[in-house]
């Protein structure tokens, strides 16, 4: 009798730290994604970091959508869909942003050069 | 001649940054990309404010009105400035308005109804908000226009000002 309660015990135990496992997991997820998420309102914030009332209800939906099931990528390509590309700290490389990219690249190259003249040559 | 070249350069360069921070003073602080208008509405349904029933948001489009979606809340004091505009839009045969309360306790939304008259067809709530952000908003108020295909044609952010009105005025009747 004993031997039983103990077993159903543990398999509860394992039942109730699996769903706290499960909520934990969502919740990492939850914050990993609005942490490269901007905000609506305090536009120089992550979701993560903001307190106004849409960045809460952002990370509300984002735990909504996993708990759909979706993936962290499709998540992002939900809201990149309803507010653009913008809303992503990750800026994707395309026509728009050629500039953003290789300007910094094109500076490195170039302070390289001054450098390296400025050492070897002169 | 060539040190007058460089403060040339640093003169011209402090200028530039000076007009752009200028400038930058008299822009609006929050950005909004234009990629928001033409697209498809998210469907969702919700709870009525007064009857509390649940009701489908496609369910309440009619085929010959636009319909207009107001974010609004009882706390939310450019929403207490804009309320006149919407009374009066209210008026339009064209339009169907419905409410989106955002956030709100049930009671100070209903107070502020009874307090300042209701433009709303129908007011849905959204208690945890994620209908407004699946919707795609920015912040409340804020009016979305959607068409007789159920495409959002315009979004106004913050309170809605008499230009805005002219402007949906214009949508409405062209």
């Amino acid at each position: 009798m004993k031997l039983k309660k103990f077993i159903f015990l543990i398999i509860l135990s394992t039942f109730f730290y699996q769903g706290d496992l499960i909520a934990n997991n969502n919740n990492v997820l939850v914050n990993k994604i609005s942490k490269n998420l901007r905000c609506l309102i305090c536009q120089g914030q992550s979701v993560y970091d903001s307190q106004s009332d849409f960045a809460i209800s952002m990370k509300l939906l984002i735990k909504k959508k996993i708990e759909e099931g979706n993936s962290e990528k499709q998540i992002y390509e939900y809201l990149k869909n309803q507010y653009g590309e913008w809303i992503s700290y990750d800026t994707e490389i395309n026509q728009k942003t050629y500039l953003l990219w290789l300007f910094p690249l094109f500076l490195f190259v170039f302070g390289g050069i001054l450098i390296f003249r400025k050492v070897f040559i002169n | 001649m060539k040190k007058n070249i460089i403060y040339l350069t640093i003169i011209f360069i402090i200028i530039i940054i000076f007009t752009l921070f200028y400038k930058g003073l008299y822009k609006a602080k929050t950005y909004t990309p234009n990629e928001l208008n033409n697209k498809n509405l998210v469907q969702f349904s919700s709870k009525d404010l007064f009857s509390e029933v649940e009701t489908n948001f496609s369910d309440l489009i009619s085929n010959n009105k636009f319909t207009i979606i107001n974010i609004w809340a009882s706390w939310c004091i450019p929403c207490r400035k804009e309320h006149p505009f919407l009374m009066h839009l209210s008026k339009n045969s064209k339009i169907n308005l419905i409410g989106l309360n955002y956030r709100d306790r049930s009671n100070n939304a209903k107070k502020f109804i009874n307090d300042f008259g209701n433009p709303f067809s129908t007011i849905l709530i959204d208690p945890d908000g994620t209908i407004s952000i699946e919707l795609g908003a920015y912040g409340i108020p804020e009016t979305i226009i959607i068409n007789k295909d159920q495409k959002i044609i315009k979004k106004f952010i913050g309170p809605l000002t008499n230009k805005n009105l002219r402007e949906i005025e214009q949508i409405v009747n062209s």
